[in-house]
């Protein structure tokens, strides 16, 4: 006989979720397990793993609609997206690594593209999911637009498996642009990256993305439309901030990078930093403070990455935060709690299946 | 009418602010007895009308201790009954709370207090060439706070989402007297959302006090578009054609006959003589990306068998081809004594024969019904005509709303796409959800307000609802003040 820790249910359907969940008092989820920090496994735990809970169980793109099984590797909903022309334009982190869609949405990461037209956040529709009685619920619509209940399925993005086990996801797409043109834009230092986030960010150029390396002293803007067009504003854009333009492979290889985030170290600790272009100075100067940190800067200085090497000390972070990889906590910066979130647990979990917010 | 126990609550109440900030008088109270439900009528025992965020705190925490229901209201727009008084509680009106406390262009955000008025965050942002995407027709007049309550919708939904994909972060005291802060001035967000999951509680649980927007770019261009067709068909065809193409319109809308020749009586619009329905299609973006999908969509057009396709050829011809669209249903209401307006959401693929069926329902039922709407987003807006003088007609157009929502859930869509559930549609809640489902959100609204003192009776079916008596023009609409989609 297996001990608790070691057992892994692995449901195929989403009725079986649901028996899954009843099954144990205490129950942790997972998707691929890309992100072992997300998902703690000490304790009594029952790990539920949603692989074997995967396909795409609607998708009709007239609609610009998907619904999928959470354990559905979110590779193959870009594939199908891909093949109908449509994408996720937040651009999904990680998805060569394996992440499954259930997992995205826990853990409430969004990629580039969340800079035009938002992130994971907006295109979130409906979920199904088991809460911690062990009922199957569904909350949110399978069509672009409705306002009937309160909406959970935004709740879920980022509730990192606290609230209930997602069983089934659907989505909002869009038409994938024509082309994408990526071009270079030199900043010397955080300041000028800044000056950059707003220039680009309040101009009639419609930037699809907008991201920066301190490291290389670079910010990277990504245009998104019809080839012709694109040629006229990129023209523009480098008449106003110089740089250049990326050729195409360059630019392929640049934002598999991002995606995979592949500027960080392999181990070590890794951190999600949501915050203002004008608190970035404030956070290079932090990061500088960390030998052998690493940072990405993210959705027009919205959000800020940082990658610390094995065995260096987490500095104090005075912005919201999320621990990814490495042993620092979970929530490892602000995190302000207020008497309704147990309160909201307790409804949706009210014997504590899952993992508390801050265990 | 007043019971002894209420004037008691009332004389306490009185004790929190100047005699000035409430309102008792039956002539005051009349006022807000109903919203843009106008069937309902509730009188509330006060009205209150604090100016600050203290004064609200303060007056949520004394509903709080004394079990005193209480409604929060912005401008009382609401078509679902949302703002509705309840009986034996007060409203909270938040119009003076109307503060843009920060605009700040670098970061594209603004942090305003729930009375300020939609239009008025555009108006405030224009100067430095963003805007506040959220349009609902009644954006010149309802509130921040009420879309906020309501994710209120527009023309733009498609491409841009609802008030809620535009709301970074809020503060509010909840119903239980507690102050929260969700979210933040960064468009990027950690842990749950926390944010997301107040937007869109019809005021059940609590007031907002404080919402962080984020602003948007104006687009530099616009090429709007009006196509007539023979028959609906052709024109929802033409709608999965532009869909199909990869374009991303920034609206998409149609116009049936009965909504063609009201606006045409009303407005003096001018369509395409003999159309059964008009297409109205707008591009937006930078000059060079709307020339190349102009393109585009021109030929998706052309294939498309039109009577006639009218471009708007400078920036006024674009407002009438929108102001027929944006007077269209108040122009109908004009047509007829009385009227139900109705929101529902189908899939998109299934308009075409969710207009059939309506069309085949109204015609079996002897009731006129006009249908205007937006086809992007598969949201339906039936206006049911009748007339309340004549015995029997309000119980038929109930009946042919009651069986055109239900059509909605069937075909997998929703009860509602941004009117809300409030008062009107609580009742279908059960046919959409379970009753574990609805036992899930009563918890959640437990979390927020265990007492059921904010906004009670609204979104959760209930026994004995009050029967609706008449519909019509809301007030503002008669006045000629707004219009609605
Ligand atoms: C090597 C490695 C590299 C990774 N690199 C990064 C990385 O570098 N950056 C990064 O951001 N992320 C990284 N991840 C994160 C991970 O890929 C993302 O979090 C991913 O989106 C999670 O998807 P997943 O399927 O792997 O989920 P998991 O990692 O298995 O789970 C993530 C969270 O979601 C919850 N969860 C998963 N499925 C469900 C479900 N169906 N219902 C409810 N809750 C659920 C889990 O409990 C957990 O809290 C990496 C993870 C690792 C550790
Ligand atoms: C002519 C007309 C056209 C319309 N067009 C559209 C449209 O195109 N799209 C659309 O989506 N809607 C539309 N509506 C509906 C309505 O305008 C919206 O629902 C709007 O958001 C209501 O705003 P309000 O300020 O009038 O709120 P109210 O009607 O006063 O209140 C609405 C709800 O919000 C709650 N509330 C108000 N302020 C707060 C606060 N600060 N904190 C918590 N709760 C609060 C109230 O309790 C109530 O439940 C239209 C209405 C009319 C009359």
């Amino acid at each position: 006989m297996t001990t608790k820790t070691e057992a892994t249910l692995n449901p195929t359907s989403i009725g079986e979720l649901a028996d899954a969940v009843r099954s144990a008092p205490r129950i942790v989820v997972t998707g691929a397990g890309t992100k072992p920090r997300l998902a703690p496994t000490s304790g009594n735990f029952t790990r539920l793993c949603t692989s074997q809970l995967r396909g795409i169980v609607e998708y009709d793109p007239s609609e610009f609609t998907f619904t999928a099984l959470a354990g559905t590797p979110v590779r193959d909903i870009v594939a199908a997206l891909g093949e109908k022309g449509q994408n996720l334009p937040f651009d999904p982190l990680l998805v060569e690594a394996g992440a499954t869609l259930g997992g995205t949405v826990s853990a409430g990461l969004s990629g580039p593209g969340r800079f035009r037209f938002g992130g994971l956040r907006d295109f979130i529709l409906g979920v199904r999911f088991v809460d911690g009685t062990g009922r199957l619920l569904r909350m949110g619509g399978k069509v672009v637009k409705n306002a009937a209940g309160f909406d959970l399925p935004k709740f879920f993005v980022g509730s990192v498996g606290r609230f209930g086990a997602l069983g089934e996801i659907t989505f909002k797409v869009f038409p994938r642009p024509l082309t994408t043109r990526t071009l270079r834009l030199a900043a010397k230092d955080v300041t000028a990256m800044a000056e950059i986030f707003a220039t680009a960010g309040n101009s009639r150029w419609e930037i699809d993305a907008l991201e920066a390396s301190p490291a290389e002293g670079q910010v990277y803007a990504r245009l998104a439309g019809p080839g012709e067009a694109l040629e006229v504003i990129a023209r523009e854009v480098l008449g106003r901030l110089p740089g250049a333009v990326l050729a195409d492979a360059e630019a392929a290889a640049l934002w598999r990078r991002v995606g995979n985030l592949g500027w960080a170290h392999d181990g070590g600790t890794l951190i999600k930093i949501a915050l203002t272009p004008s608190e970035l100075p404030g956070f290079t100067v932090l990061a500088a403070g960390v030998s052998g940190a690493r940072t990405w800067i993210g959705a027009g200085g919205n959000v800020a990455w940082l990658s610390l090497p094995d065995g260096a000390t987490l500095p104090a972070l005075r912005w919201p935060a999320l621990t990814l990889r490495g042993s620092a906590p979970l929530w490892c910066g602000t995190a302000p709690r207020f008497e309704v979130m147990r309160g909201v647990k307790t409804a949706l979990d009210p014997q504590n299946r899952f993992p508390g917010l801050d265990e | 009418m007043e019971n002894p126990s209420a004037s008691a609550v009332l004389a306490r109440l009185a004790g929190l602010l100047p005699a000035s900030r409430f309102m008792k008088g039956p002539a005051q109270l009349a006022a807000y007895e109903s919203d843009g439900l106008t069937a309902f009528h509730v009188r509330p025992i006060a009205v209150v009308v604090p100016e600050t965020q203290e004064e609200v705190i303060k007056l949520v925490r004394f509903c709080h201790a004394e079990k005193l229901p209480f409604v929060a209201r912005g401008s009382g727009t609401s078509l679902s009954g949302g703002s509705l008084p309840v009986h034996g509680g007060i409203v909270i009106t938040l119009n003076r709370l109307n503060r843009i406390t920060k605009l700040d262009p670098k970061q594209r955000i603004a942090v305003v207090e729930p009375g300020v008025i939609n239009t008025h965050v555009t108006n405030a942002a224009a100067p430095y060439g963003l805007l506040y995407a959220p349009d609902p027709s009644s954006q010149t007049i309802c509130t921040i706070g009420g879309n906020v309550a309501f994710n209120s919708g527009g023309a733009h939904c498609l491409k841009y989402g609802m008030t809620s994909n535009h709301v970074l972060g809020l503060k509010a005291v909840l119903a239980t007297g507690e102050v929260v802060e969700f979210g933040g001035l960064s468009r990027e967000q950690i842990g749950p959302d926390w944010t997301g999951l107040f937007v869109g509680n019809e005021g059940l649980f609590g007031i907002a006090l404080e919402i962080t927007v984020q602003l948007l770019p104006k687009p530099e261009k616009f090429h709007t578009v009006l196509a007539g067709y023979r028959t609906q068909e052709q024109a929802g065809d033409a709608v999965s054609a532009i869909v199909a193409s990869g374009l991303l319109p920034g609206a998409i809308e149609i116009m049936d006959a009965l909504a063609l020749e009201a606006a045409t009586a009303a407005v003096h619009a001018d369509y395409p003589p003999g159309c059964e329905a008009v297409l109205i299609v707008e591009l937006e973006g930078p000059r060079e990306v709307v020339e190349a999908d102009r393109i585009r969509l021109d030929a998706i057009l052309a294939a498309s068998n039109p009577v006639e396709t009218r471009p708007a050829k400078d920036a006024n011809e674009r407002l009438l081809i929108w102001k027929g669209r944006k007077s269209a249903f108040s122009a109908v209401g004009r047509l007829s004594p009385d009227f139900i307006v109705q929101d529902g959401v189908v899939p998109r693929a299934r308009l075409g024969e969710a207009l059939r069926k309506i069309g085949e329902w109204s015609r079996e039922m002897g009731l006129r019904c006009a249908n205007v709407f937006h086809a992007g987003d598969g949201n339906l807006h039936p206006l049911i005509l009748y007339n309340g003088t004549q015995p029997g007609q309000l119980e038929l157009a109930e009946k042919l709303a009651g069986r055109i929502l239900r059509m909605c859930i069937e075909m997998g869509g929703s009860i509602t796409g941004e009117h809300g559930v409030g008062v009107e549609k609580r009742d279908y809640m059960p046919d959409m959800f379970t009753a574990d489902e609805l036992d899930c959100m009563k918890r959640l609204r437990a979390a927020f307000d265990p007492l059921e003192i904010a906004n009670p009776g609204k979104m959760f079916p209930q026994a004995g609802a009050p029967a609706l008596t008449q519909h019509g023009l809301h007030p503002l609409e008669k006045a000629g003040v707004i219009s609605r989609e």
